[in-house]
C-alpha cells in the first residue's frame, strides 16, 4: 500500500517536472554557469588547480547545487495542494517519495556537473568507476538529509537563509567522507582503502532516512 | 532539604574538584607536565555537554508525544546549557592545545567535529527564533533537535576514530586509560565529571523553572 503510494507520488513529481521543466533547466544552467565561473577564475593560472583543489571545488559546487535544487521540493507546493495530499496520502509516503525523487534529480544533476566539470577543467581521475560510485553515494546522501531539512525550513518565514544554516552543519560529516573517498579514487588507490568511508556513508544514510521517516509525520501535521 | 541533596552534592564535588585538582599529586609526564590538571575541567565539559544535550533530545521526544509547554521549555533550556558547556569545552581545549600541541587550533578532527556540533545547535537557536507562533515553534524545533542529534552522533563518535587525531585514544594514540590515568587522576576525575554534570542539570532546572513562571506571568497579565 505504502509502496504504491510512493510510486504514485514519484510519478506525480516527475510529470510535474516534465511539464514545467523550468526548475530542471534552471538547475542545469546553474551548474554549468558555476562550473564556467570556476574555469574562468582558475583559467588565468592553470597550474594553481592541483588535484585536492579540483576535488574540493567539485564537491562545493555539488553541495550548493543540491541545496538549491532540493530547497524547492517543499516550497514549490502551494497550500491547497498540500491540504489535498494531507487528506489522501500518508506522511511516510510523501517523505519517501520526495527522497527518491530528489535522489533521482541529484543523480542526473551530479552526473551532468561531473561530465561538464571534467570536460572544462580537465579530468585527473584515475579510478573512474569508483569516482562515479562516490558521486552516486553523494547524490543520494545529499538528497536524503536535505529533503528533511527543506521540509523543516519551508515551515519558517525566512526559509532560503534557514535552509543553508540548517543544512551545512548536518551535511558536513557526509561531505568529509565523500571528499576522502573521491580523493582515494582520484589518486587511483586500492579500492579496499575506501571501504571504511563507504560503510560509514551507508550507515549515515540509513540513520538519516530512518529518522526522517519517523519524524516527518510530526512536521507534516502543522 | 530531602529534594535538594544533589545540589549540595554538586557543590561539594565541585569544591573538591577545584581544590584537589589544583593541589593534589599528578603524574609527571613529558609535554603535559602540570597541564594534565586540565583533565578535570576540559574533559568533564564534553561529558556534561553530551548528557545535557541528551536531556534536551529526550524532552523534545517527550514534546512530540505529549505537547506541553514544560517539555518544550526544558528542551530549549537544556540545549542552551549544552551549548554553554560546548563553548567552555572548546575554550579550555584550545588553551590546553596551545601548551601541548603548540597551536590553539591544529585542525584536529575532534576539534573540527566539536565546532560543527556547536554550529548545529546555533542553527537550532536561529530556527527557534524564526517562528512567531509558540506551538509551531516548539514542534518544528523539536523535530530539528532530534534530527540534529542523530546527525551529531556519527560526527562525535564515529568519524574521529576513522581519522588520525592528536587526542588520546584516536588514530593509534593510546587512550588515557591505558597508561597514565592512574588512580590518583581517577580519584579527582570521576567526581569532577559528576560534579560538572550536576551543575549543568541544576542550571537547566533553575532556568526552566524561571521561564515557566515568566510564561505564566505573561498569560495572567
Amino acid at each position: 500500500m505504502l509502496f504504491k503510494e510512493v510510486l504514485y507520488l514519484i510519478q506525480k513529481d516527475l510529470v510535474l517536472e516534465w511539464r514545467q521543466k523550468y526548475a530542471f533547466n534552471g538547475m542545469i544552467l546553474y551548474v554549468s554557469s558555476t562550473v564556467f565561473v570556476c574555469y574562468l577564475s582558475f583559467g588565468l593560472r592553470s597550474n594553481v588547480l592541483t588535484v585536492p583543489v579540483w576535488n574540493a571545488v567539485l564537491w562545493i559546487i555539488l553541495l550548493f547545487t543540491s541545496v538549491n535544487a532540493i530547497a524547492k521540493s517543499f516550497m514549490q507546493e502551494n497550500r491547497g495542494r498540500l491540504l489535498y495530499f494531507y487528506s489522501i496520502v500518508s506522511p511516510q509516503g510523501v517523505i519517501l517519495a520526495k527522497i527518491v525523487y530528489n535522489a533521482l534529480l541529484m543523480l542526473i544533476l551530479a552526473l551532468i556537473c561531473f561530465v561538464f566539470y571534467a570536460f572544462v577543467l580537465g579530468n585527473p581521475v584515475q579510478d573512474v568507476p569508483m569516482f562515479l560510485l562516490t558521486i552516486f553515494l553523494g547524490a543520494i546522501g545529499f538528497s536524503t538529509s536535505l529533503t528533511m531539512i527543506s521540509g523543516i525550513a519551508s515551515k519558517a518565514a525566512n526559509s532560503s537563509t534557514l535552509m543553508a544554516v540548517l543544512s551545512f552543519p548536518v551535511i558536513v560529516p557526509m561531505l568529509l567522507m565523500l571528499i576522502k573517498m573521491s580523493k582515494n579514487a582520484l589518486d587511483g588507490l586500492d579500492r579496499s582503502t575506501s571501504l571504511d568511508e563507504l560503510l560509514t556513508l551507508l550507515a549515515i544514510n540509513m540513520i538519516v532516512i530512518t529518522v526522517s521517516y519517523i519524524l516527518f509525520p510530526y512536521l507534516w501535521r502543522s | 532539604m530531602k529534594k535538594n541533596w544533589w545540589k549540595i552534592l554538586a557543590v561539594v564535588l565541585l569544591v573538591f574538584t577545584v581544590v584537589a585538582g589544583m593541589l593534589s599529586e599528578v603524574p609527571r609526564l613529558a609535554i603535559l607536565n602540570e597541564t594534565i590538571r586540565n583533565l578535570y575541567f576540559h574533559v568533564p565539559m564534553w561529558f556534561g555537554m553530551i548528557l545535557i544535550l541528551l536531556v534536551s533530545v529526550v524532552y523534545s521526544i517527550k514534546y512530540l508525544r505529549n505537547p506541553t509547554i514544560k517539555n518544550d521549555v526544558i528542551a530549549y533550556e537544556a540545549a542552551k546549557v549544552g551549548i554553554l558547556f560546548g563553548v567552555l569545552g572548546i575554550v579550555t581545549g584550545m588553551e590546553w592545545a596551545k601548551f601541548t600541541w603548540g597551536e590553539y587550533w591544529s585542525n584536529d578532527p575532534k576539534q573540527n567535529a566539536s565546532a560543527i556540533g556547536l554550529l548545529i545547535y546555533f542553527a537550532y537557536l536561529v530556527l527557534r527564533s524564526s517562528f512567531n507562533e509558540q506551538q509551531q515553534r516548539a514542534r518544528i524545533s523539536a523535530v530539528y533537535n532530534i534530527f540534529a542529534f542523530a546527525a551529531l552522533i556519527p560526527l562525535l563518535f564515529i568519524l574521529p576514530r576513522l581519522t588520525d587525531s592528536l587526542h588520546p585514544g584516536n588514530g593509534g594514540n593510546p587512550g588515557f586509560n591505558s597508561y597514565d590515568l592512574d588512580s590518583r587522576l581517577r580519584m579527582v576525575f570521576y567526581p569532577a565529571v559528576l560534579g560538572w554534570t550536576l551543575l549543568g542539570i541544576w542550571i537547566v532546572n533553575v532556568k526552566s523553572r524561571l521561564e515557566l513562571i515568566r510564561q505564566r506571568l505573561y498569560e495572567t497579565v
